[in-house]
């Protein structure tokens, strides 16, 4: 029978199937960080547990941390110094590999497992956070698990899973200029709501997925759990195995030879099943923002604030006109027109070092508005050293950008990084949940060039406006 | 894990759809190791001002919702951020079943590791038991796990869906990584042949 890539990926997985169906999967690669651990370090020692295999467990330090010097002569909250201690004297405890804070090779755990070449076609990969379908992008069978999954695997490299039902996103055409996979994604997502996806796993189809570079797809994978799905995937292709090849893990001499061999095998068979297929023309999607509460209230950066009282049932409108409350909105008003205050470039979506440079390609030459703070987060100590032998850093300084140090920064408001209450930010992260940001924060989701704009702009604006100015050296 | 086998307790209504899991707990109160004391901070942004008073209007800032056991909501609940702090902060405040039309995946499985029961019931009858629930003190709900019902005040009966084996774990309070560890023999199968069959997936 034909199989798809989560399927062939899953059958290669399966330890034991148990009674009721449930299935025992085998773990590949388990990414570990500091918010989600330490609970489940506790639960092992307790029972008298280790680490079943360490070697296939990789620890990084990446939520809590400060992003500008201050990092260099510690951690200033102390539960946060505490929860990154704990991860640091589990790792020793446990035997786990862990990345030093101040190593070349911190960042964001969605960041680091493919650009070390940990994360690999085939495998199954979890991580305490549900962004882990961001690896899916290396076509791997990739989800976010809760502590005491992560307690599981620590424990016995296995999870008990029930089968994912598979669905489709095709995405065919071409993408206009101004857009990318964030564009897609949001598009997607906007399309499916945040439960089109639930208790499936999404794989991405079609020649506009193909012609995204793996940034690209990390980006649309990584936003994939917004869109409810278990998990998001691309097939692996040439674009992939050329990615592999340039990283330090990638597989060597005939090592490389087999894994390559087995990762052609893994695309979707011709024929094979779907549960769901949901189409999109490329050349249809338009720079996107969301203006709501939910990474599904999303529209080209062309459009209005909806009223809510053109809501279809008494439900939605009441949560619309809570969301254009919370927002600081009017029913009407133009997205193009509202001021923002902070810019944020950075987090597993979108801190690669394509989404840096595309955001560079736009503020070169230009200056960023008064009054508006724009910060650029790489994800990653390597996204940063690669940036500043490109020169980006001083584009963007230049620019009036603020370059700092890695880490999951202004995504989520546990560090220092914050928006202030009523503060409205254009921010290429993936949540704009009420307080995601910091308490009483408002954040509108965009890809990395639209961010640069807004910048640019001091309002949110349309990058189809902002052609570059000059080529990037 | 506590066991869950019955229940019958006031339920909190909270009609809304997309409830994620940081406005059931913030990512500034994740930063505590340990397990408990996250009921402080269970919906913190909507339970307190920001001069950190009570929010009267939150209904789990009522009487007699401060007591609820029980939980109602809409579509997709638990959505977002995969933090097994919602289900503790739940849990440390006293909440030990969520009765949605829906949730969503990881949420409805940290759920279940922590002994607390989400229970899928069509809309119209999470809108019927929200009626239920706002008349107060007197209303309760009861969950009746082994028998899969929950049952509304004036006794009208509803079926809802649990896979065996979480049914199993969850009446007995039963942890799984003991029962995993069961098919330890099997895990040593697997690795030894995919070090055979794949040995790049064995790195340093
Ligand atoms: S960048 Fe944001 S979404 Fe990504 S891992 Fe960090 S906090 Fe989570």
């Amino acid at each position: 029978m034909p199989k798809t890539l989560f399927d062939k990926i899953w059958d290669a997985h399966v330890v034991e199937t148990l009674p009721d169906g449930t299935a025992l999967l085998y773990i590949d690669l388990h990414l570990t960080h500091e918010v989600t651990t330490p609970q489940a370090f506790d639960g092992l020692r307790a029972a008298g547990r280790g680490i079943r295999r360490p070697e296939a467990t990789l620890g990084v330090i990446d939520h809590n941390i400060a992003t500008d010097a201050s990092r260099y002569t510690g951690i200033v909250d102390p539960e946060s110094a505490l929860q990154v201690a704990t991860l640091e004297r589990n790792a020793v405890e446990f035997g786990m590999p862990l990345i030093p804070l101040l190593d070349e090779r911190q960042g964001i755990v969605h960041v680091i497992g493919p650009e070390l070449g940990r994360s690999l076609p085939g495998m199954t990969i979890v991580c305490g956070d549900s962004h882990t379908s961001t690896h899916g992008a290396m076509g791997a069978l990739a989800f976010g698990i809760g502590t005491s999954e992560v307690e599981h695997v620590l424990a016995t490299q296995t999870l008990l899973q029930r089968p994912a039902k598979n669905m489709r996103v095709q995405v065919d055409g071409n993408l206009a200029f101004g857009c990318s996979g964030k564009d897609i994604v949001l598009a997607v997502i906007g399309k499916i709501g945040t439960a089109g996806g639930t208790g499936h796993v999404i794989e991405y189809a079609g020649d506009a997925i193909r012609a995204l570079d793996m940034a690209g797809r990390m980006t649309v994978c990584n936003m994939t759990i917004e869109g409810g799905a278990r998990a998001g995937m691309v097939a692996p292709d040439q674009t992939t195995f050329d990615y592999i090849a340039r990283t330090p893990g990638a597989p060597k001499g005939a090592n490389w030879e087999s894994a390559l061999a087995w990762w052609r095998t893994l695309p979707s068979d011709e024929g094979a099943i779907f549960d769901k297929i949901v189409t999109l023309a490329a050349n249809e999607i338009a720079p996107q923002v969301t203006w709501g509460t939910s990474p599904e209230d999303v529209l080209p950066i062309t459009g209005i604030v909806p009223n809510p009282e053109d809501a279809p049932n008494e439900t939605r409108r009441a949560q619309l006109q809570r969301m254009v409350e919370y927002m600081g909105l009017q029913p009407g008003q133009r997205l193009q027109d509202l001021p923002v205050d902070v810019v944020f470039i950075g987090s597993c979506t979108n801190s690669r070092i394509e989404d840096i440079r595309a955001a560079a390609a736009i503020a070169k030459g230009r200056h960023v508005a008064d009054g508006v703070r724009a910060m650029v987060v790489p994800g990653s100590g390597l996204v940063k050293l690669q940036a500043e032998r490109e020169g980006l850093d001083s584009i963007l300084r230049e620019a009036g950008f603020e370059w700092r140090e890695p880490g999951c920064s202004m995504c989520l408001g546990m560090n220092p990084d914050k928006l202030k209450p009523g503060q409205r930010s254009a921010s290429t992260s993936n949540r704009n949940f009420e307080g995601r940001q910091g308490p009483g924060g408002r954040t509108h989701l965009l890809s990395p060039a639209m961010a640069a704009a807004a910048a640019l702009a001091g309002h949110l604006a349309d990058v189809r406006d902002y052609q570059p100015k000059e080529a990037l050296s | 894990m506590r066991a869950f086998t019955t229940l019958t307790a006031i339920a909190a209504p909270l009609p809304l759809a997309n409830v994620d899991t940081d406005k059931i707990i913030p990512a500034r109160f994740l930063k505590s190791i340990s397990r408990a004391g996250f009921g402080k901070h269970l919906f913190a942004n909507a339970r307190f001002n920001e001069d950190g008073s009570e929010n009267p209007d939150f209904v789990l800032n009522k009487e007699p919702y401060r007591k609820a056991k029980i939980l109602i909501a809409f579509e997709n609940f638990g959505c977002g951020s995969s933090r097994e702090h919602a289900p503790w902060a739940l849990l440390d405040f006293g909440i030990r079943c969520v009765i949605a039309p829906d949730f969503a995946d990881i949420f409805n499985n940290n759920c279940f590791k922590n002994g607390v029961l989400p229970v899928r019931l069509p809309r119209e009858v999470c809108e019927q038991l929200i009626e239920d629930a706002q008349l107060g003190g007197n209303a309760r709900i009861t969950v009746d796990l082994e028998r899969q019902v929950v049952i509304r005040p004036n006794g009208e009966e509803h079926h809802f869906p649990v896979d065996t084996l979480r049914k199993h774990l969850m009446l007995n309070g039963l942890d799984d990584i003991g029962q995993t560890m069961q098919h330890a023999a099997r895990i040593d199968d697997y690795e030894a042949k995919q070090k055979a069959s794949q040995p790049w997936l064995v790195q340093a």
